[in-house]
Parts: structure tokens; sequence; C-alpha cells
């Protein structure tokens, strides 16, 4: 484009057409809610479907939540899949805690929202005993399809949090 | 005769009828109780004796029979490489005393077998290198799978 043109409303129709106005909050949550990562581990055989969900059919790269981190210093979403037993419990716990903030916590499948079936001496009665959990994904196991919404739910939850977040924790 | 009731004689010759306290013959599965104290003597043998070479632990179980005068038994699944023959050892236990000798140094396999059975029944393996809990946490109390621990 010459100079000559940006001037008048050849600039103003240039500037429509290349700038965006939003608010600070709705940017960062909007980045945030586009590109959870998932810290890649699974406790039981809620982690097939976890799986199932990441794989090409079903394909959670649509939602921006496909790239399973090994690493839990690069992940900001611990889906828990699987049955928490009480020997797993404080292993769990560390890796979340290992995770950078801002971080959230799906929890999929019966036997992690409540120990589902396992009421007893081994398996704990639920990771929100342990961990604050943001969602939760019912089903024995929950399909992929369920687990794929659980984490809409969880990108409309984050979209609508306050900025003030990054400055409280 | 199968292996099985080789084993049996064989064990009957070399420590005496009194170390066996019971068999047992279901459909060719050759059980047989001894005393706890013969343990690791018959063990060693059933290993190197030519004719049985039982050189394979397949599993150790615990059991508890709430209501025996011995509470508890511990059952030795064994087979032979060489014969392709299984046979149930087993060992029974009075609840004051669930103690008997290690077989680990017969078939190292038993290392964490026994260490099962310790975390699970409270069963005593002494002589054992390192008998501490294997599947529970470290910290657990109680032992789960005897009859009286509550179900939840």
């Amino acid at each position: 484009m010459r100079d000559a043109e940006l001037s008048g409303k050849g600039l103003e129709a240039f500037l429509e057409k290349r700038i965006l106005f939003t608010t600070l909050e709705k940017m960062v949550n909007w980045s945030r809610k586009s590109s959870l990562w998932p810290v890649s581990f699974g406790l039981a055989c809620c982690a097939i479907e976890m799986m199932a969900m990441g794989a090409s059919r079903f394909d959670v790269a649509r939602f921006g939540a496909e790239l399973f981190r090994a690493s839990p210093r690069q992940a900001d979403l611990m889906i828990v899949a699987g049955t928490v037993t009480q020997k797993m419990a404080p292993v769990l716990k560390r890796i979340y805690d290992q995770m950078p903030e801002p971080k959230w916590v799906i929890a999929m499948g019966a036997c992690t929202i409540s120990g589902g079936i396992f009421n007893n001496y081994s398996v704990l009665q639920g990771v929100d005993r342990i961990l604050p959990v943001d969602v939760y994904v019912p089903g024995c196991p929950p399909t992929p399809e369920g687990l794929i919404y659980g984490i809409m739910k969880l990108q409309k939850k984050i979209e609508a949090e306050p900025l003030r977040r990054l400055w409280e924790r | 005769m199968s292996n099985g009731l080789l084993a049996i004689e064989k064990i009957k010759e070399r420590f005496g009828e009194s170390t066996v306290v019971e068999t047992k013959d279901a459909h060719n599965e050759i059980t047989i109780v001894v005393s706890r104290d013969a343990i690791l003597d018959v063990a060693g043998f059933l290993r190197d004796e030519p004719s049985l070479q039982y050189n394979f632990l397949s599993d150790i179980c615990g059991v508890d029979w709430p209501g025996r005068t011995e509470r508890f038994e511990v059952v030795y699944n064994l087979y032979s490489m060489k014969y392709g023959s299984r046979l149930r050892l087993k060992a029974r236990l009075p609840e004051k005393d669930p103690a008997l000798p290690s077989v680990t140094d017969v078939w190292p396999t038993a290392n964490w077998h026994e260490r099962e059975a310790f975390d699970l029944y409270g069963i005593e393996f002494t002589g054992h290198p390192d008998l501490r809990r294997i599947l529970n946490p470290d910290d657990f109390e109680g032992f789960p799978y005897r009859k009286d621990f509550p179900i939840r």
C-alpha cells in the first residue's frame, strides 16, 4: 500500500480490517481456553476413553486440548481418569503441585468423582478430597464425547474467569 | 503314578509320616498339608529331589479360616518344569503366632509373594530378607484380607 492511501477514508478502511478491540481479560481467557494442555497420565479404564478422545476419531484437537504433555510443568489441565487408590493419592497430589498456575482439574468417571463401586479400604472416596475439581464428568467410563463435553464446559468456565486471578494467586 | 502322589510318598519316606498332616487328591490335583516347622525342609526337598524337581513357585496365597483352631493357611502352588506337574503345598498357622519360615532361599520369587501375604494377612515369614508391606501404603494399619477386617 502506498503512503498516499494511508490517510482519511483510506486509513479508516485499512484499520477496520486489521484492528480488533477487546478487553485484556477476554483475550487472556480466550487464549487459555483455546490451548488447554492436559498432563498425560491415566489411572484405569477411563484413561482408555481419554486416549480415544485424543485420537483421530473423536479428535479433541478441534478444541485445542490435544497436546498431552509428558511433563506436568508444561500442562495446565489435569484429567484424573480412573480409580485413585490411597497409595496413588500422594503421587497424584505431587503431579498436581508441579503444574504451573493457572491450572484446572477434570474428574473423569465414577471412581474419580466418588470412589464409584470401590467403597473400601484402598480407594480414595473422591479426588475432590485432595484436589480442587473444576468439572465432573460422570459415567463408568464416560464416553469420549462426554469428556469432550466436559472440556467444553471447562472452556466456558475459563471464559468467565475474572482476570484478577492473574495476580491473586 | 502321578508326580503329585509320588511327592506324598517321597516326603513321608524322607521326613516321616508325622510331617504330613493331610493329603487330598481332587481330580488329580494333589494337595499336601505339612507341619509348619517342616515347610522349609520340604520345600528344598521338593525342588532338589531328582524325581520331582518342583523348581518353579507359581504363587503363594494366604487363607483366613475364621473359627478354625489353626486360623491361617499358607498355600504354595508349585510347578515342575521338568515333569510338567503341579503340586499344592500347604501349611497351617495358629492365630496367636502366625509365623513360619521363609522359603526365599529355595525359590527367590517367594520374596514378593511372602511380602504380599504379610501385607494382606499379617503372616510373619521368619528369615525373610525384607519383610514389609508391598501393596498397601507403609503406614497402613491392619491386614485387609483378614475376614474380621471391616469392609468399609
